[in-house]
């Protein structure tokens, strides 16, 4: 499996597709990734610089962390600040800003904020802590919320008293619905996000094609696998096609995961969200069921944060659209780097800005 | 975010669906409860902490045999690149199951 799984990155086989693209993308396109995973791939490897003149690889909302609103980390930072709580989340989210602080400054002021692989994990931070109360702050998609709805169920099941979960967690297609028609975002093509799509399959996705004509590919995360999706894209443009197509078979079928759906489905539904640079899309959040109220955290903490607001100057909202390019935003590299970020699309690792600053000669630009 | 890695699993799931998996060398266990199917030596995609869907070698052994074709087809008759290519994509669309869902 392992060699099979290296030709994903045979340099040979890269080349070829990068000649492919060059002869079927004739017209001008502009073909959009969802996905941080993406964002990383296609900067670690240069695959924009290997792109003809007539393709534009942008980024969107793919970066979980940086769509969080500032509101809403405001909110997570509230409950770490109440007496006896234990706030256990991924590590990606202890650096990212809200509205006055982060996790991280939290954690550095002495609150209890801990950082876990899988939120399994949180259930035996409760477990060993009975006289505190834990909160899991789930971020992501729909690749991430099935974990956290069988820990959830999992947390029903061993009758824990002292452990709650505050879901953050986002639903991709509607805000892809939400992108298209925006007026200022001119997408003619998608990269689908594969372990999102892992879980969902194609079918909800079908609607990019059939409402709006826009192609679609759901894409792997290896060089080979991205070439590969923005190829079947080019084709379908080219050959003036719409489909929904799956250029990540390995991983993905058009079914997905209907265990990980059915966990998700029971667990939470489907609520508003907003998202950073977008704002409010309807059904895109996912809520805790009333059944598992016992496990809502925003039920067993109930806090009131102050009104939130937003960072001057900086533009991950227009970035995270696809509508600014890193480069364009004037903190980018200067008042914003790695090192001091300002905003999210800079502290995540998986942020448009990051991806930019890491990876490419951004003064050239 | 949505970063999953291949991982082998390497012991059978215990009574709470729990196994251990091998990451490139590296030991942890993981849940498989999202992944029924999956059973001994079976290679998974892991993401925190949870197997989310068995890896289909088949598929990705025959979807790479496949993409390199279209790189010999070309560098065996660069003359008529542009047609083996038109060859080799409807090769593409026709010979591999799945690829196409709508």
């Amino acid at each position: 499996m392992t060699e099979v799984l290296d030709g994903f990155r045979d340099p040979e086989v890269a080349s070829r597709l990068v000649e492919a693209i060059a002869e079927t993308a004739t017209a001008p396109c502009k073909l959009m990734e969802v996905c941080g995973t993406h964002t990383m791939a296609i900067a670690k490897h240069g695959l924009r610089d290997l792109m003809p003149d007539t393709v534009t690889l942008l980024s969107g909302p793919g970066c979980p962390v940086c769509v969080t609103a500032n509101a809403d980390i405001d909110l997570a930072i509230e409950m770490a600040r109440q007496p006896d709580v234990v706030l256990a989340t991924f590590g990606d989210m202890m650096k990212v800003p809200g509205s006055y602080s982060s996790l991280a400054k939290e954690k550095a002021d002495g609150r209890d904020v801990r950082v876990v692989y899988s939120p399994l994990d949180s259930l035996s931070i409760a477990e060993a802590a009975p006289d505190k109360h834990v909160v899991f702050l789930g971020v992501g998609f729909e690749t991430t919320a099935p974990t956290v709805a069988l820990t959830i169920r999992e947390a029903a099941r061993r009758g824990l008293p002292n452990w709650s979960a505050l879901s953050l967690h986002k639903t991709v297609p509607e805000a892809l619905r939400a992108l298209v028609n925006d007026p200022e975002v001119q997408i003619t093509g998608f990269i689908l996000p594969g372990h999102v799509s892992t879980i969902i399959g194609a079918e909800p996705y079908r609607f990019l094609a059939e409402e709006y004509g826009v192609p679609s590919v759901i894409t792997g995360f290896e060089p080979v696998d991205v070439l590969q999706g923005v190829w079947m894209l080019a084709k379908q443009l080219a050959e003036g096609r719409a489909e929904v197509e799956i250029a990540y078979g390995r991983g993905v079928n058009a079914e997905g995961n209907p265990t990980a759906v059915a966990a998700m489905q029971q667990a939470f539904q489907p609520t508003d969200a907003e998202w950073r640079g977008i704002g409010v899309i309807p059904g895109t959040g996912l809520a805790l069921r009333p059944e598992f109220s016992r496990y809502d955290a925003r039920i067993r903490v109930p806090v009131s944060p102050p009104d939130p607001r937003e960072i001057k100057g900086c533009q991950c909202g227009d970035v995270l659209r696809g509508v600014t390019l890193p480069f364009d935003c004037a903190l980018f590299g200067r008042a914003c780097t790695p090192e001091h970020p300002v905003g999210p699309c800079m502290v995540s690792s998986e942020g448009s800005c990051a991806a930019y600053y890491r990876y490419t000669d951004y003064g050239r630009a | 975010m949505c970063l999953a890695i291949p991982a082998k699993i390497v012991s059978e799931p215990n009574e709470t669906e729990m196994a251990e998996v091998d990451i490139l060398g590296v030991r942890r266990r993981v849940s498989l409860m999202m992944t029924p199917t999956a059973s001994l030596g079976d290679y998974v995609l892991v993401h925190a902490g949870f197997a989310i869907q068995v890896l289909d070698e088949a598929f990705a052994a025959e979807s790479l045999a496949m993409l390199r074709e279209i790189g010999i087809k070309n560098a065996d008759d660069l003359a008529a690149e542009a047609e083996g290519l038109a060859e080799a994509t409807e090769d593409v669309s026709t010979a591999t199951p799945g690829i196409e869902v709508s």
